[in-house]
């Protein structure tokens, strides 16, 4: 039986809900079979969960068990020749490139912060600053296997079950577990990338400036400035190094090489900086961090060419750690939204003005370019995404009200939305993004894989059980 | 869905023990207005069931369910809070109401009646009072509400050990409230006089002299609001017991209240 201590509340990464859930953490697939079978006698639903790094509800079950997989974290194959990785899926991002770093090969596709696992990773297909070249880390998936509830173990690929395979990647966790995922690698000949950084008066630039670019540039990223009225902010383009450009490449491919600054401004331990932060999480202070931020952007950096590590410029919400604390205790939500290109600078400005107008400018903004993907449940789009960071102070109502207008924006654009960020969508609002085929198709395939809808997250109830 | 709940402000949820009947249903009618999920529990199914329904057709949507459980089942506790939190998912405010007050006469002494009221008022109430402890311990918040009484000031004549299963309801809530306090957890402690309720009419005073159980219930949720710790309902009762405490025993063996 489930007994009460092995209840544990856990949160998302926003940290504005607490859920209590029986915990486990299992080591072997075999252990994941017995939970499912106490599941299915005792009547509780069960949730996927790896680091706990969605924003929202996506790895929180409320009520009934959690599977916490980072404990299934054993690197399984790894071809140092052919750049092909087999590993168990509580394995994160850092525990990889850490792994395959020295061989020369770094992960095709990486988040903007190290933590996640590789299983999480793909239960929501995450991108990165390069998702319009190199698209969702789900297309370098070679082959996974999975646990279902009815204790199949599935093999799929492009190849092989291949509908599943589109289903499952990107699937919230929904239809069964991952037990084992290989991935391509990418090859790479330094540890270090070039990277220009220039400032960009209005959003309208920046989106100029991606477009010629981007053809040959390998990472792609703007900050935008949330509290300026027409979205000034930084682009940061990054490449790689060819075979031969770096003349040490063993030096820069090791994992001594690839850290993070210990302090800021060479003074202020990394581990201070949330609470130094906590001050300046409201209009006024992040209305100056802005503006001292463009400005350095504008000057010091304004046109800049530098070597910087992968991980130093991939990693940058690994920086700050605990960064998420600095929003206090009520916490923050990103709002992320994927538009096609023709409407993306009339929408994004339009939700800016928006947010500026009611009060709520959002504190951090981040343009990324996308593609589209052959994924079921995809959230990409041929265009633009624009992530912005809200604090979840005291007015819940109007906040959740800002996100449905912004919904109505962005369906009306022919926009698309991201399960790993989201917590303020209804479940009308997906059906209308994905539209009846595919919500029939997944619904068609969860009574396939899980016909007692064993597993559950609060995510899946908001949004798919309800319909 | 209306705006107020989304994800950003889920629906909470409370658990009433004793809610087939006086404070504890008019509470459990409460909460479920202010908008809370409300697990009522209670020995009597057919009268929970039909409450819940009156619940549910009243504000039109599902707010309330039925869990039916005998307060002395102590066994069945544990899987009971599990399906409540499994349905509930969060669980913000538990309230134990259940209780017993078999009318006795002055010079009657029987093992069975305090026993049950031994088993209904104080080890129900542990059982069900440690795991909402133990919940909103992890939880750091949530309301951990206990029905006492004015008897457990004195020790009575007319009831003996309803007296003690209130006194000793009080000091374990007042235990629990200087253990979790420090949790962030809330615990208030109801101390009603006369509410007109089933035990109070049981005990043949007219019913003039009574606040209704939905006044009461409407003073327990201000004091939830207010995370107040002891609380008396009517709020007069407070000063009338601070002069029964303070009787000396000499003129108050000779009383008969």
């Amino acid at each position: 039986m489930l007994t009460i201590d092995r209840l544990t509340f856990l949160q998302n990464f926003g940290r504005s809900l607490k859920s209590p859930a029986y915990l486990f953490r299992p080591t072997h697939t075999e252990h994941i079979a017995e939970i499912f079978s106490i599941a299915m006698e005792e009547g509780f639903k069960v949730g996927l969960r790896g680091s706990g790094r969605s924003y929202g509800d996506a790895a929180l079950n409320a009520g009934g068990i959690i599977l916490d997989l980072r404990r299934m974290n054993r690197v399984i194959e790894w071809g140092p020749e052919s750049g092909v990785l087999k590993v168990e899926p509580g394995v994160t991002i850092q525990q990889i490139w850490q792994y395959t770093l020295e061989d020369g090969w770094w992960l095709p596709v990486v988040p903007g912060t190290m933590f996640p696992t590789i299983g999480g990773c793909l239960a929501m297909n995450i991108h990165g600053k390069n998702n319009y070249v190199a698209g969702p880390l789900g297309e370098h998936v070679l082959e996974f296997e999975a646990l279902l509830s009815t204790d199949e173990l599935v093999t799929c690929s492009p190849y092989k079950n291949a509908d599943l395979f589109y289903a499952m990647i990107g699937g919230v966790g929904a239809l069964g577990v991952f037990t084992s995922i290989t991935l391509q690698m990418k090859k790479i000949h330094s540890g270090n990338v070039w990277v220009n950084a220039w400032a960009t008066p209005t959003l309208g630039v920046m989106m100029d400036d991606f477009e010629p670019i981007k053809g040959e540039s390998d990472y792609l990223v703007g900050w935008v400035d949330g509290t300026h009225s027409h979205g000034r902010g930084q682009i940061h383009r990054a490449t790689y190094l060819h075979e031969g450009d770096d003349h040490e490449p063993a030096q820069t491919l090791s994992v001594e090489y690839q850290t993070l600054p210990d302090t800021f401004f060479g003074l202020l331990p990394k581990s201070l900086m949330w609470r130094l932060m906590y001050p300046f999480m409201n209009n006024v202070g992040t209305t100056l961090v802005n503006t001292a931020k463009y400005a350095a952007s504008r000057t010091l950096e304004h046109r800049k060419r530098y070597i910087q590590s992968l991980v130093g410029f991939n990693f940058l919400l690994d920086y700050i750690p605990n960064w998420e604390k600095s929003y206090g205790s009520s916490g923050l939500i990103q709002y992320q939204s994927f538009i096609p290109r023709e409407r993306a600078h009339a929408v994004f400005s339009e939700m800016m003005r928006m947010c500026q107008k009611r009060g709520m400018p959002t504190y951090l903004g981040v343009l990324k370019r996308h593609r589209p993907d052959k994924f079921l449940l995809s959230h990409a789009v041929d265009g633009y995404s624009l992530a912005m960071d809200f604090a979840v102070k005291n007015d819940l109502r109007k906040l959740q009200k800002l996100a449905d207008d912004m919904n109505e924006i962005v369906l009306d654009a022919g926009g698309r939305f991201y399960f790993a960020k989201d917590i303020t969508l209804r479940p009308e609002t997906v059906r209308r993004f994905l539209g009846d085929e595919v919500m029939d198709c997944f619904r068609k395939l969860k009574t396939r894989c899980d016909p007692y809808s064993l597993l559950e997250t609060e995510l899946y109830r908001r949004l798919f059980s309800a319909n | 869905m209306t705006l107020t709940h989304s994800k950003l402000s889920p629906v909470c949820g409370a658990i009433v023990i004793g809610a087939s009947s006086g404070i504890g249903e008019a509470l459990a009618r409460r909460l479920a207005r202010e908008g809370y999920t409300v697990a009522l529990v209670a020995r009597r199914a057919d009268r929970l069931i039909s409450i819940c329904d009156e619940i549910n057709s009243q504000l039109g949507t599902k707010r309330a369910f039925p869990y039916p459980h005998d307060a002395t089942n102590f066994d069945d506790v544990p899987v009971i809070f599990q399906a409540i939190l499994r349905d509930l998912e969060r669980v913000e405010i538990v309230v134990y109401s259940s209780g017993v007050m078999p009318v006795m006469a002055i010079n009657e002494y029987n093992f069975e009646k305090d026993r049950a009221m031994i088993e209904v008022n104080v080890l129900g109430a542990i059982v069900w009072l440690n795991h909402a402890a133990i919940l909103f311990d992890r939880m750091g918040g949530g309301h951990i509400v206990g029905i006492s009484s004015i008897s457990g000031v004195r020790g009575r004549v007319v009831s003996p050990v309803y007296s003690m299963t209130k006194a000793a309801l009080t000091t374990y809530l007042e235990s629990l409230r200087n253990r979790l306090t420090r949790k962030g957890v809330h615990v208030l402690t109801v101390k009603p006089g006369f509410v007109d309720t089933d035990m109070f009419r049981a005990t043949g005073r007219p019913s003039g002299m009574a606040i209704s159980p939905e006044q009461a219930a409407g003073d327990i949720w201000q004091a939830i609001c207010y995370r107040k710790q002891i609380i008396f309902t009517p709020a007069r009762w407070r000063w009338i017991m601070l002069i029964i405490q303070y009787i000396p025993s000499f003129i108050f063996r000779r009383l008969s209240i």
